[in-house]
């Protein structure tokens, strides 16, 4: 009752005397640094967040499916979630892939899948998240590849690439390589769309990861932020400007229960990117400085008890990422404790944005709550936290030196058991968890049903299309990628070639394994 | 009375450690000795490492809906290899897979909702009945 989620003391009222002098300078006007009141001046005002709900199961077609349900029922973008193959490099033919084929996302091999994903959906109107890391140049390449046999030019191309390898090994672990040629990787994908791809975000630094897997808000913050260092001073170090790539970087933050202390940490956000850019990169663009970020509502937070409790919890999350001022949002489905979103379920979760959007008021004026004594405290409490906790991250040797050390996955491992032992004790209350608990099973719809097919299915395709291919072609593309990448040249342009001859996902991540080598994980005790 | 031996492992492609890292701190907790394998662990691992550790227990994780196809294929190496050793599931696992898990031959199912308290005592209630 008395402290934030994060272990930030609350007092029962806060007045003026709780704000520090000097408030208009750490505020700004929206739109203008340091940013904390939202990084464009109207905000909702002017245009509405992106509504942009995570979806993707078994083949391209099934996945376009649901993709046109959710365009047909308002959603104004699109998220692509790939299934695990996909993400660690193997076709569905592989003996490895086998039982996770369509599962968690969309089973993609070829360029040809990536255009039948996208089939009836203009890519130069309507921009795309893609959720994924280790694969991220693969799947680029096929998508610029859908989008040619669109006609639309890549420079036209909206959306953003997850493309955050470091947060994997912290958190996600959906990781191949080792650390410092998957940076490398990273990079090079950055690199190449800072002039390529002008409407593009070919990054998304991700805390939602971290704090899925059990941190808190502050240390969301501050390893967030030291990835973003990290990146920034890999490509600074390969002789880019920062003014050159940091406006097109974008961020990826949780907002998950505590309303008023996640409301804070995005507005501290903003401001710490601000200053983080000016202070140590010397940013002359303010947009440099500018944090834009995608919020996904917590998954953690929903419970398989009384599910439907959990569109009450999405809808808080779905405000504070709206007071927070996000650019994006994405609303769980209240059934993810037990399946992927069941079609009733996503229309609930877009439903909830909508409502929010445009029944509850909240849109109407910029960061609403700029001078509530309270928020403003908190916000710049987390802001001195999560800044002193960056700094034990700098003398760590940075992100890249503590991950690898596993510095935050401590972290995270104790804070996950910290609260699972305070829900089981009853001092965190979870309605219908651990209090207000019901024997009887709450009916729950109709539930998502996995086409078990899927992997054979889709596997045979594959093969009818590296059949028809020209092999001459595609294996001197290949060989271009493995050039590029034992000589370090930049592996995109080669990967483009590549996709365009019809090589496969599991083929091109072989090409990369071969020359970086697999990452295993050390155990954590 | 030696305490109970437990090795933890997520077969699989999946990811999410989360769960099966607060488990294995709770079974320590509670007196266990735990041998966390990590990700990605394929069957023949496992089980090679349940023998090497003499474990009571093996533990798996699943939250990418794979767990009946990566059950089977734990199991069938169990059977090969004659071992005797419950196996116990945890994840995204819906009522009606659960039945379907201790139909292949699982000693217990602990899907996502579960509480820890459970969690530990139904494990460590396994490894007594084998040590015993």
């Amino acid at each position: 009752m008395d402290a934030t989620d994060a272990g930030i003391p609350v007092a029962t009222v806060y007045t003026q005397d709780d704000v520090a002098a000097g408030l208009a300078e750490r505020l700004g006007a929206p739109g203008a640094p340091p940013f904390t009141r939202g990084p464009y001046p109207s905000m909702y005002r002017g245009r509405l967040w992106t509504m942009r709900q995570f979806a993707g199961f078994g083949s391209a077609e099934d996945a376009n499916a649901r993709f046109r349900f959710l365009l047909e029922r308002g959603q104004t973008a699109l998220s692509v979630a790939f299934d695990l193959p996909t993400q660690l490099g193997y076709d569905s033919a592989d003996p490895v892939a086998r039982a996770e084929v369509g599962r968690v996302g969309v089973a993609i091999d070829t360029a040809e899948d990536m255009v039948d994903l996208f089939a009836g959906i203009p890519l130069g109107e309507i921009s795309v998240n893609f959720t994924i890391n280790a694969t991220a140049p693969i799947i680029l390449a096929m998508y610029l590849v859908a989008a040619e046999r669109q006609g639309v030019a890549h420079a036209d191309l909206a959306g953003t690439l997850q493309n955050d390898i470091l947060k994997e090994f912290l958190a996600r672990k959906t990781f191949i390589y080792p650390p410092a040629p998957s940076i490398r990787l990273s990079c090079d994908v950055i690199d190449y769309a800072s002039s390529a791809l002008p409407r593009f975000n070919p990054i998304s630094i991700t805390g939602y990861h971290a704090r899925e897997a059990g941190c808190d808000a502050v240390q969301e913050l501050a390893l967030t932020m030291a990835s973003a260092i990290a990146y920034s001073e890999a490509l600074v170090a390969r002789g880019l400007a920062f003014d050159a790539f940091a406006p097109r970087l974008s961020f990826h933050f949780a907002t998950t229960m505590d309303l008023f202390e996640e409301v804070a940490k995005l507005r501290a956000a903003r401001r710490l990117w601000y200053r983080i850019a000016t202070e140590r990169f010397d940013a002359a663009d303010p947009a440099s400085g500018r944090l834009r970020f995608f919020s996904g509502n917590s998954g953690t937070t929903l419970t398989a008890q009384q599910p439907l409790n959990n569109i009450v919890r999405s809808t808080i999350q779905c405000l504070g990422a709206v007071l927070g001022g996000a650019q994006s949002i994405h609303v769980m489905g209240y059934d993810e404790a037990y399946e992927i979103p069941s079609e009733e379920a996503v229309t609930l979760s877009l439903r909830t944005q909508q409502i929010v959007a445009l029944e509850s008021g909240v849109a109407r004026t910029a960061d609403p709550l700029a001078g509530s004594y309270f928020v403003e405290a908190l916000t710049d409490e987390l802001e001195a936290r999560a800044g002193a906790l960056l700094a034990e991250l700098d003398a760590a040797g940075g992100a890249t030196a503590a991950i690898e050390r596993g510095i935050p996955q401590r972290w995270i491992a104790e804070s996950a058991y910290r609260l699972e032992r305070e829900l089981a004790n009853g001092e965190r209350p979870r309605v219908g968890v651990n209090v207000h608990v019901t024997e009887d099973a709450e009916p729950l719809g109709e539930m998502f049903a996995p086409d078990p097919s899927v992997a054979e299915r889709h596997a045979a395709r594959t093969g009818e299309r590296v059949a028809a291919r020209n092999a001459a072609t595609c294996a001197a593309a290949t060989d271009a990628v493995a050039a590029a990448a034992r000589d370090g040249g930049n592996v995109m342009p080669p990967l483009l070639e590549a996709a365009r001859a019809g090589a496969t996902l599991g083929e091109l991540a072989d090409v990369f394994r071969s020359a970086f080598g697999e990452f295993r994980e050390p155990r954590p005790w | 009375m030696s305490p109970t031996r437990v090795l933890l492992a997520k077969p699989g492609l999946d990811g999410h450690d989360r769960g099966i890292k607060v488990v294995a701190m709770a079974l320590r907790d509670a007196g266990a000795e735990v041998v966390y394998l990590g990700l990605r662990r394929t069957p023949e691992e496992i089980w090679r490492a349940a023998v090497d550790e003499d474990a009571d227990v093996v533990g798996i994780s699943v939250l990418s809906g794979a767990h009946l196809a990566l059950t089977e294929d734990l199991l069938a190496e169990r059977a090969r290899l004659g071992a005797a050793t419950p196996v116990v599931v945890g994840g995204t696992i819906p009522a009606e897979d659960a039945e379907a898990l201790r139909a292949l031959g699982v000693e217990a199912v602990h899907p996502v909702g579960s509480r820890l308290t459970d969690v530990v005592a139904s494990v460590l209630a396994l490894g007594e009945r084998r040590t015993a």
